[in-house]
């Protein structure tokens, strides 16, 4: 997928992460903002990379803040702020390549 | 028959599936449903974003045997349909459907699920269905509702919108839903499936909220929708069998089954006039200890 525009999910809530998405012309770029960056920021940043590669986003600047999500919420934003980032809302692929 | 359709269902709690801080550890409280809301407590603009956060949820956290219900958007709404192909996809045990009106509206449902089941490679029938009455058509269609699907565990009165549509307001003393809680009840009884109160949504009045749930039981409800964790103990605790129901429920059933191989019909327990009619309920109070953990016998 493509980034097509900015395009953000989340909130900044205890468990929660706020993800930005923008288009970006070479490769992925990560911002890591997190309360729990020094034990976990290795594995939001695996988590987050794994999930854009499922989605065969292949350039993208994203931005993470991180407020102690779980990783089924961090996949969660991302996905949400690709899709949004194309305007889809519907007919999603659940159990494809959201997985 | 799903062999869900009839489990125990005395409290079923609402979580806002766009707060991941409270849908990814509910089962701490022990309710016996969780009920997922992706309807009235979520955003507009965040249908979407909660839709996400649902699958991922239902794919990924292990809530240890409660059962996992979602409450949609109704069918007025353009949100519906991808709600029904999330939950489907996502695994969740049952729909809870509001604003139904209609057996066709349970119907609509039904269709849907029927064809995402085979879409996501599903086992046929596996969704469990509820609806939510929540208007005086609602309430007055209940019987046709309760028969509408085979997959229908259950109907749900939704209190606040109910009230609304008969202008008048909830007012903690329960006579503006009287009717509706009897119809519904009778209703949910024909047609053999569950029935379930409305929410309390009064927190700091805890000796009120009990009231109504020893009434509602009183009543016949199988249990009530909650908004708040702390509600969950007092609804179990109330309907727990005491130990002296317990009791007699094990001797009038193990009393008819006697009698009746020795061709009696009417017979005493405990001074009280005793026959066959009896035996069901006693069952179901021996069912209910067994499910909370108060009796270990084997009747």
């Amino acid at each position: 997928m493509e980034i097509l525009k900015p395009a953000a999910a989340g909130t900044l809530e205890s468990s929660d992460a706020m993800v930005t998405v923008e288009p970006c012309e070479e490769g992925i770029d990560v911002e890591l903002n997190s309360t729990v960056i020094h034990q976990y920021g290795n594995e939001i940043k695996k988590v987050v990379m794994e999930t854009l590669a499922r989605l065969s986003v292949q350039n993208a600047k994203i931005t993470v803040v991180d407020k102690g999500a779980l990783n089924c919420t961090l996949k969660a934003r991302v996905e949400c702020a690709v899709f949004r980032s194309n305007d889809q809302k519907e007919n999603l692929p659940w159990g494809g390549v959201i997985e | 028959m799903n062999p869900n359709k009839k489990r125990l269902r005395r409290s079923m709690m609402f979580l806002n599936c766009q707060k991941p801080g409270l849908i990814k550890d509910p089962y701490i409280y022990r309710p016996d449903s969780i009920m997922l809301d992706l309807e009235d407590a979520v955003a507009e603009g965040e249908k979407d974003a909660a839709r996400y956060s649902l699958y991922h949820a239902l794919q990924e956290i292990d809530y240890r045997g409660v059962e996992r219900i979602v409450r949609i958007n109704g069918l007025d709404t353009p949100h519906w349909r991808e709600d029904v192909r999330v939950c489907v996809a996502g695994g969740a045990d049952a729909i809870r459907i509001p604003k139904v009106e209609s057996a066709e509206d349970v119907k609509r449902i039904e269709a849907a699920v029927e064809e995402d089941e085979k879409a996501f490679g599903k086992e046929p029938g596996s969704m469990l269905l509820m609806a939510a009455l929540e208007s005086a058509m609602g309430v007055m269609k209940a019987l046709d509702i309760c028969e509408a699907s085979e997959r229908l565990f259950g109907i749900a009165l939704s209190g606040g919108d109910y009230t609304k549509d008969l202008q008048t307001v909830i007012t903690g003393g329960g006579v503006e839903l009287a009717g509706a809680r009897q119809h519904m009840i009778i209703a949910a009884r024909a047609a053999k499936v569950q029935c379930f109160d409305t929410v309390y949504t009064n927190l700091d009045d805890m000796e009120g909220f009990k009231k109504e749930v020893e009434m509602i039981k009183m009543m016949g409800f199988d249990g009530k929708s909650l908004v708040n964790p702390r509600q969950i103990s007092i609804v179990h605790d109330v309907y727990t069998p005491t130990e002296k129901e317990i009791i007699f429920s094990e001797k009038v059933v193990k009393e008819i089954d006697e009698k009746k191989a020795q061709g009696i019909g009417v017979f005493t327990v405990d001074g009280k006039m005793i026959d066959i009619a009896f035996y069901d309920g006693a069952k179901r109070v021996l069912e209910l200890a067994k499910a909370s953990g108060v009796y270990k016998g084997d009747m």
